[in-house]
Order: structure tokens, then C-alpha cells, then sequence
């Protein structure tokens, strides 16, 4: 009776500071032992019911029981416990199919409305022969990821000379290199009439002047899709005159002259301050009598 | 018909080879090809060398033959050699030789802008000249006055451009 009293008066005792220890847990969990007891008290009264029965079936001889499977399936009770698998994250995926159909609107007055398509449709045609696997390759990338190399001797400020295009023999100055490889240049447009423009840097010979160029600031909007030359490709009404739609004359835009004058003005406070560079650049380079490149200095 | 002859201490200049472009003084002949050579003040060590590498210069120094290292570069450093050598006229174009071949396209762009200007100026005062003794051709005595006065005017105005594009060129 004694031992009786004391569990029964532990046990409303044990429950209040226990109740107290798991507000303090909330708080903070500095007592993980007492956590367990009060843990160990909440579980023991669901483990008292998980205690396992011994082995209802006698053993005979190694490996052979008193029951059979049936009079096991009785004496067990397994008629009285169908347990279910707990419904898991694949049955909710499960459940979340994706839209096999849709309902599009038909046109027409006798059509009916609409019609019911759907999403993902058989294939309307199998090849009698399958392709065959085509065989590993290595290092063949697209142009997107190539590696983009500069030559040692051209650097941000550089004058270059331009070999090929309209602006042959131009000396210009170097900005920098963009995403695809090729160098912004610009002339600037007021003293050769190069705009900001870029250039191949296998057709461009690097002189070793350089204008200083460190506080310059190119705007970030200057990339190859600014440069790209648009092409109107929409011959939808097919008369005899489709040529002229499309864009001859090229036009100047507006943002183009403000980029132009924002980055020039900075270069030409440069270039002013070294003596006859002005002059250099609105000269154009030629060969003559005499002159072999292989022997000369840039 | 020959000025410069091969002699102990005549000063030569080495035109091709490893030591291209310095100069030695000739200590001994050993024999009709070869000499004896020793630059102290030009970085060329004692050593025989063939007189076809050697030109020589018009500088004779003073020492015995098969004098030592010591004596040569005492005799070489006592008659200056190396100062009066820049000075010459051969140093100074092989100066300008190598400069020229130094320069970059920006400095070929200067140099043809002070030689157009120089030229025009040149121009412009021959013309005025020529203008002068048109006018006053009747009297020789003044034809012969503007003769004189381009030919001095030339050189004098011909210094000031060099001077300019060399300037530059040191500037560089």
C-alpha cells in the first residue's frame, strides 16, 4: 500500500513539475534528462499496449511448430488487425495528376462550342528504323560557352587600326571586349567618324599608344544584342514589293547618339590632354614606297 | 689613298657577330687574319678576332703591343674614347638608324607632321626669296645676296625640326 501511495502521489507530483519542465522546454532546453522521463511517461502508457507476446506457437522441433498457418491466423487475432500503410507523400503525388485533357473553343455555328483535346498526344509516326545512339563526344561546346581570348597587347584604351570594313585604316580607340569575343570600339564619332561600334579583333592591328582610360565609365547596356543587326522577316502578304518592307536604310536611333556622346565626351577629355593625339586619330593608316609591315613597329 | 691603318691601338668598331656593334682596340696581330683584341670600356673581353668583323675608326690610342687589360683601359678612358665616339658622325647615324626603326606608328605620325611643316617653311622662304631676286633680277649684285641667304636660312631652319622629332623621339 505504501508502494502503492508513493508511485500514485509520484505521479501527480512527477506530472506538475513535469507539465512545468515541458513550458520550460518550450523556452528553453537546457534538461534533456527530465525531457526523457516526461517523454518516458507519455510513451510508457502507448508501450504498455506495444508490449510483445512471447511466441504463441510452441516449438516441437527445430524448425517446427505445434499450429499450423491457419490455427496461427487465429490464435494470433490477425483478423482483428488489418493495419493500413500510413498514407505517404507518394499517394499525395500521386493524387496530383497532371492535365491529361483541355477544353479548346471551336469556331463555327454548327461545331458545338468547343472540343475536348488533349494534352499529350500519340505519336503519328514510328520509324521503321530506330537512330542509332550516337557515340560519346568531348569538348565540342557551343559557341555560347567558347573561351574568349585577347591578345596580350591589346588592353582597354589601346588605339587599334582597323583593317577590313567601311572603316579601313581608322585609328581607333579600344574599349573592351564583349560577351561573343569581339571588341567595342569606338572612334570617337567627332573626330573620325567611327561610333561606338565593334570590331573583329583578327582584323584590327594594336599600336602600342594607349589613351588612359581607368575612369571611364562604358554604360552596362552596351552588349552584342545592342549590336546585333535586326532583320524584319514577316512577308505575310505575299505581293510583288516584299524587299522594300524590309529595312533598308539603316537608322539611326536616338539611344545610340546619347550612348555615343556619354562615352565620347569622357574619351575626349583624354585624348585632349596628350599633344597631336587628335590629330593621330583622324589620320588613317596607308602603306607606300618602302613601308613593310613585317618591319615595323606599332 | 688609305688613312686608317691597322696598327696597335687603333680604335675599331665590330660590325657584325657576337659583340656587334662595340668597340675594341687592336693589341696585337697574330696573324694576317686575325688580331688581337681587347675592350675594356665596351664590354669585350681580350680575345683574337678577325679583321673582317673589324672597321676601323679614326681613333689611335697609345700602349706597347701585347699590352695588358690594365693599360689599355687606362690609355682608352685617358683619350676618352668613348665620349669622342658619340660625338662622331658614324655614332650618330647609327643612333638615328636604330631609332627610326624603333618607332611606333604615333611617333612615324609626328615625324611626318614636323617634317610637312618643316618644309613649308622652307618653302615659303624660298619662294620669297625666289620672289625677291625676280623683282631685283636686273641688278646681279642682289642675285647673288639671295643665294647666300637660303643657304643659310636651310640649315638654320632645318635644326629646328630635327630637333623637334628627336625630341620626341627621346620624349618616347
Amino acid at each position: 500500500m505504501a508502494g502503492e501511495k508513493a508511485p500514485g502521489e509520484k505521479k501527480p507530483g512527477e506530472k506538475a513539475p513535469s507539465e512545468k519542465k515541458r513550458s520550460k522546454k518550450k523556452t528553453g532546453e537546457k534538461k534533456p534528462a527530465e525531457q526523457k522521463a516526461s517523454q518516458k511517461e507519455a510513451g510508457e502508457k502507448k508501450k504498455k499496449v506495444k508490449k510483445y507476446h512471447c511466441s504463441r506457437n510452441p516449438v516441437l522441433a527445430r524448425g517446427i511448430g505445434r499450429y499450423s498457418r491457419s490455427a496461427m491466423y487465429a490464435r494470433k487475432a490477425l483478423y482483428k488487425r488489418k493495419y493500413t500503410a500510413p498514407e505517404t507523400k507518394i499517394e499525395k503525388k500521386k493524387k496530383e495528376k497532371p492535365r491529361a485533357t483541355i477544353t479548346k473553343p471551336v469556331g463555327g455555328d454548327k461545331n458545338g462550342g468547343s472540343r475536348v483535346v488533349k494534352i499529350r498526344k500519340m505519336p503519328r509516326y514510328y520509324p521503321t528504323e530506330d537512330v542509332p545512339r550516337k557515340l560519346l563526344s568531348h569538348g565540342k561546346k557551343p559557341f555560347c560557352e567558347h573561351k574568349r581570348r585577347l591578345r596580350a597587347s591589346i588592353t582597354p584604351g589601346t588605339v587599334l587600326i582597323l583593317l577590313t570594313g567601311r572603316h579601313r585604316g581608322k585609328r581607333v580607340v579600344f574599349l573592351k571586349q564583349l560577351a561573343t569575343g569581339l571588341l567595342l570600339v569606338t572612334g570617337p564619332l567627332v573626330i573620325n567618324r567611327v561610333p561606338l561600334r565593334r570590331a573583329h579583333q583578327k582584323f584590327v592591328i594594336a599600336t602600342s599608344t594607349k589613351v588612359d582610360i581607368s575612369g571611364v565609365k562604358i554604360p552596362k547596356h552596351l552588349t552584342d544584342a545592342y549590336f546585333k543587326k535586326k532583320r524584319l522577316r514577316k512577308p505575310k502578304h505575299q505581293e510583288g514589293e516584299i524587299f522594300d518592307t524590309e529595312k533598308e536604310k539603316y537608322e539611326i536611333t536616338e539611344q545610340r547618339k546619347s550612348d555615343q556622346k556619354a562615352v565620347d565626351s569622357q574619351i575626349l577629355a583624354q585624348i585632349k590632354k596628350v599633344p597631336q593625339l587628335r590629330g593621330y586619330l583622324r589620320s588613317t593608316f596607308c602603306l607606300s614606297n618602302g613601308v613593310y609591315p613585317h618591319k615595323l613597329v606599332f | 689613298v688609305f688613312k686608317r691603318f691597322v696598327e696597335i691601338g687603333r680604335v675599331a668598331f665590330i660590325s657584325f657577330g657576337p659583340h656587334a656593334g662595340k668597340l675594341v682596340a687592336i693589341v696585337d696581330v697574330i696573324d694576317q687574319n686575325r688580331a688581337l683584341v681587347d675592350g675594356p670600356c665596351s664590354g669585350v673581353r681580350r680575345q683574337a678576332m678577325p679583321f673582317k668583323c673589324m672597321q676601323l675608326t679614326d681613333f689611335v690610342l697609345k700602349f706597347p703591343h701585347s699590352a695588358r687589360q690594365k693599360c689599355v683601359r687606362l690609355a682608352w678612358q685617358k683619350e676618352n674614347i668613348n665620349e669622342k665616339w658619340a660625338a662622331t658622325r658614324w655614332a650618330k647615324k647609327i643612333e638615328a638608324r636604330e631609332k627610326k626603326a624603333k618607332m611606333t606608328d604615333f611617333d612615324r605620325y609626328k615625324v611626318m607632321k614636323a617634317k610637312k611643316m618643316r618644309n613649308r617653311i622652307i618653302k615659303h622662304e624660298m619662294k620669297k626669296l625666289q620672289k625677291l631676286s625676280s623683282k631685283k633680277g636686273k641688278k646681279p649684285e642682289k642675285s647673288e645676296k639671295p643665294e647666300k641667304a637660303p643657304k643659310s636660312e636651310k640649315p638654320g631652319k632645318a635644326q629646328k625640326p630635327e630637333k623637334v622629332p628627336k625630341a620626341q623621339k627621346a620624349q618616347k
